[in-house]
């Protein structure tokens, strides 16, 4: 079995990100970029189904030269092969999932992880868009996920609980916090790295329906306010809850 | 940017203080290549995940954690970067383990475990040993599957190693030596399966033998009840009559001290990379903490004396992380250098070890009072939450002391620093009589008002050049007036030491910031401009105090007089607005919220 997965390259979520001057990206200045801390999980999912089934795994990512450093670790973890596919432009999510599904059919996956979203646009779309492109089922934000034949059986979270699905394959799993634990590269595995080749292809072109017009940063919170420290305060709290902040 | 290419005029160990360094070939942090990137992400990812998280039950050492994380770290290939793959190991160059070291110094108690094993542990099999003897040995220690001590020290002879009173005596059938007498302080001592040892055969030659943990008469002491580093295990070791085959001689019989001593160059060059790593994590707590902790309505890291200690912290890392790496370069081309005339892996890393045992030495001190100063400070950063256990400023406040006493006590490190410069230029390994008289020459002479010099950091590069003649002049001065005497003169030796010290960091902050000119924008360069001129600044004027210090306890009347002058005038240096730099330094700290430089 083939199994695929899509990674992205995005800023690391500890960086402080500063609007470009342009309005519409970010300042990458001194902004360190990581594998999108979803793609992880979706990377040990594959590298665990591989080990339990056998098969090849190949790693997807689309954009920059920059992604390369999120393949290279992807196949130090394990991942077979590993694909770039290069455009720098903007791609909204439709754009990307049509890219990524054009990819993903000439590989002949018939098993497909990806990150529940992406943590920079965090649009939480490009997945389920994907799996409609290619007729694929989907299960989204999936935190347990088990093959048996061409069943598959996935725990989602939902809201104050979770929710048991089966679905069979061909299939794209978007992978949750807590579906696994990923490993890391082992010093081995980025030695044998070094010595695999990223794929560079041309993604296939789409229109895109969304346009970024400008970015902002939220303002910064304001300071909280002590209105007093026993019990002597209560009803100046209930009053402020209710009349200042109106929240009761 | 990773260089294959052999450097072709490597700056031999010592001359630093007589030549200058092209900045464009001295290597840099920066320089580190993808492959290398990853490798010490892996590293720091491990100690993420795995040390820090077990930081208390490791303190109290439960049992096997120690041994167990040594093991996942083996099967990971933590423990074999340095082996050749020839016994199993992923045979990477000594910057990439420069690398890792750095990541593992973060890891408190278990980076000592970690350093133990496979620095003073490995390395004398790997580097003294036959070739069955790595057979044997490597990939098993490689893997984890064996761990090891090294074990020098006794009751009665730490500094003075060579006093050591094991004994080694060879039984009658010749095929054993019968091993007697006890070790102290042993790293790993609690668990170790071989142990490193070291004992006089016939009472005074002196030879390293593998003990195997498992013979008749080998006992191991109680845990010691330390201050630091609690988590590791150190314990002493009581040999009874063990037997050891003669096959397990390392070396060769009487040569056991040039295993102990070589071994120790590469120890201390490891210990700066992890003190500077440790160094690095407590200064990220201490910015993230000042940022956090809120009083007179405002966070604590808006106030100039705190300012003032998250740069300097931020300073003392940055240059320690210059030096380190320079010197770890200078090692690497060295050995890649004598492997392309045809040596052996081994044999290149103990020439290139020995070549700068100089800087490794200079380096130990530095290192570990860096971190010494860093953890002190994050502690009073934070305040009386620095003194609870609740908080990362305490443990690594414990643990850093222990830096300055083993692998050569600092005072060992600073007497040794000019012992081995003398001693090399009197075998002419290194020419400072030449430059030592062109100085005094130059003493005598008017000094030039030249112009001053434009460009990047030139009032720094003058400085540095100066102070190149004023250590010369200095130690040149007292070699001359002291002769044979010197050695009985430690204080003038510590305050030599101390500036050659400070000059060698000096240019190495220098060195690595001009480099960065090459591919850093104004603005990204700027700090370290700024910390460099800090720096250096700063380093002048203790050049200047150790100078005079120096001059003042062997100089008198006019060479007293023409001396002072001297290192006036060669310490000089215009003074400049050092807050406001400090300042924008600990800005830029401020707002990446973590050390970043
Ligand atoms: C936690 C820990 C782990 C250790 N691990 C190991 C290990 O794994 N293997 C091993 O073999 N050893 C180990 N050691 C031993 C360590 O290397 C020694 O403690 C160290 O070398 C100092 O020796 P000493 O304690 O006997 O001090 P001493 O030699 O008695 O020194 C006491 C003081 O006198 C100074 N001094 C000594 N001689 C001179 C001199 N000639 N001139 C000026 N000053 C001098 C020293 O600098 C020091 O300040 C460890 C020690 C500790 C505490």
């Amino acid at each position: 079995m083939k199994i695929a997965v899509c990674v992205s390259h995005v800023p690391d979520t500890a960086a402080k990100i500063n609007i470009g001057s342009d309005s519409k990206n970010i300042d990458q200045n001194g902004v360190t970029f990581v594998v999108n801390p979803y793609d992880e999980y979706a990377i040990e999912e594959a590298l665990k189904t591989k080990e339990k089934f056998g098969g090849e795994t190949v790693a997807i990512s689309l954009g920059g030269d920059a992604n390369k450093e999120t393949l290279r670790k992807a196949l130090a973890m394990g991942i077979d092969n590993a694909v770039l596919l290069k455009d720098s432009g903007f791609r909204d999510s439709l754009s990307v999932a049509k890219a990524l599904a054009e990819e993903i059919k000439t590989q002949g996956a018939e098993l497909v992880f990806f990150g529940k979203q992406s943590v920079d646009y965090d649009s939480s779309i490009v997945g389920q868009l994907t799996a409609e492109l290619l007729g694929y089922n989907c299960i989204s934000v999936v935190i347990s996920f088990s093959l048996d034949g061409n069943k598959i059986t996935c725990e989602r979270e939902i809201e104050g609980g979770k929710e048991i699905v089966e679905t069979a394959l061909p299939a794209l799993i978007t992978a949750q916090k807590g579906l696994n634990e990923p490993r890391y590269a082992s010093l081995k595995g980025i030695m044998a790295a070094k010595k695999k080749e990223i794929i560079e292809k041309q993604p296939v072109a789409a229109q895109n329906y969304i346009e970024i017009i400008s970015m902002k940063k939220t303002e910064s919170k304001q300071a909280g306010k002590i209105v007093g420290t026993d019990s002597s305060a209560v009803p100046e709290l209930v009053r402020l809850l209710r009349e200042e902040a109106k929240v009761i | 940017m990773a260089k294959e290419e052999i450097k072709v005029d490597l700056l031999k160990g010592g001359e630093f203080l007589i030549k200058e360094s092209d900045p464009q070939i001295v290597f840099i942090p920066e320089d580190l290549s993808e492959d290398q990137r990853m490798m010490a992400d892996s590293a720091r990812e491990f100690v993420e995940k795995e040390i820090w998280p077990k930081l208390n039950a490791i303190d109290k050492q439960e049992p096997n954690l120690t041994v167990s994380l040594l093991e996942k770290a083996g099967e990971l290939g933590f423990l074999s970067t340095a082996i050749p793959e020839e016994y199993g190991g992923l045979g990477e160059d000594f910057n990439t383990n420069t690398a890792i070291a750095f990541e593992m110094g973060a890891s408190h108690s278990f980076g000592v475990s970690f350093a133990a094993h496979t620095g003073i542990g490995t390395l004398p099999i790997l580097l003294y040993g036959t070739d069955e003897q790595k057979k044997k040995y490597l990939p098993k220690l490689g893997s984890g599957q064996l761990k090891s001590a090294y074990c020098l020290t006794e009751p009665t002879s730490g500094s003075d190693a060579l006093s050591a009173k094991t004994t080694a005596k060879l039984t009658e059938d010749g095929k054993y030596y019968i091993l007697n007498g006890q070790k102290m302080w042993i790293t790993n001592g609690g668990f170790a399966d071989i142990l490193i040892t070291f004992a006089k055969v016939d009472g005074d030659k002196f030879t390293c033998f593998i003990i195997d943990a498992n013979s008749e008469g080998f006992n191991r002491g109680q845990e010691e009840n330390k201050m630091g580093i609690k988590g590791s295990s150190t314990t002493a070791l009581f040999l009874d009559s063990v037997k050891v085959p003669v096959e397990n001689i390392l070396g060769e019989i009487g040569k056991g001290h040039y295993i102990a001593f070589n071994i120790l160059n590469i120890g201390r060059y490891k210990l700066c990379a992890m003190t500077t790593g440790s160094a690095k994590k407590v200064a990220s707590a201490s910015i993230t903490y000042a940022n956090e902790r809120q009083q007179f309505g405002q966070p604590i890291s808006n106030f100039g004396a705190i300012k003032h200690k998250l740069a300097e912290q931020a300073i003392k890392i940055f240059v320690s992380e210059s030096a380190t790496y320079r010197v770890s370069d200078l090692i690497n081309g060295k050995i890649k250098e004598l492997q392309a005339k045809g040596s052996r892996y081994e044999e290149a890393a103990l020439v290139a070890a020995e070549e700068y045992a100089i800087e490794c030495a200079m380096l130990k001190v530095f290192g570990s009072e860096v971190l010494d100063y860093v953890v002190d400070e994050a502690v009073q950063i934070h305040g009386g939450y620095g003194y609870s256990e609740e908080y990362p400023a305490a443990r690594a406040y414990r643990d850093s002391r222990i830096n300055r006493i083993f692998e050569g006590t600092n005072e060992i490190n600073r007497l040794l620093t000019v012992d081995m410069l003398m001693k090399r230029s009197m075998k002419g390994r290194i020419d400072l009589i030449g430059p030592a008289m062109a100085v005094q020459k130059e003493l005598m002479s008017i000094p030039e008002f030249g112009s001053s010099a434009d460009g990047l950091l030139a009032a720094e590069y003058k400085a540095i050049q100066n102070a190149k003649k004023a250590v010369l002049v200095i130690a040149g001065a007292a070699v001359q007036k002291l002769m044979q005497k010197l050695k009985d003169e430690q204080e003038i030796i510590m305050n030599v030491t101390d500036m050659m010290i400070e000059l060698f960091t000096s240019e190495s902050a220098y060195l690595r910031t001009i480099k960065l000119s090459g591919f850093k924008n104004t603005q990204e360069l700027q700090p370290y401009i700024d910390m460099t001129q800090v720096y250096i600044i700063n380093s002048m004027e203790k050049i200047n105090i150790y100078g005079k210090h120096a001059i003042t306890s062997f100089a008198e009347g006019d060479e007293l007089k023409m001396l002072l002058m001297g290192l006036k005038r060669f310490t000089k240096y215009e003074p400049i607005n050092t807050t406001k730099l400090r300042r924008a330094i600990a800005d830029k700290l401020i707002e990446a919220n973590k050390y970043c430089f």
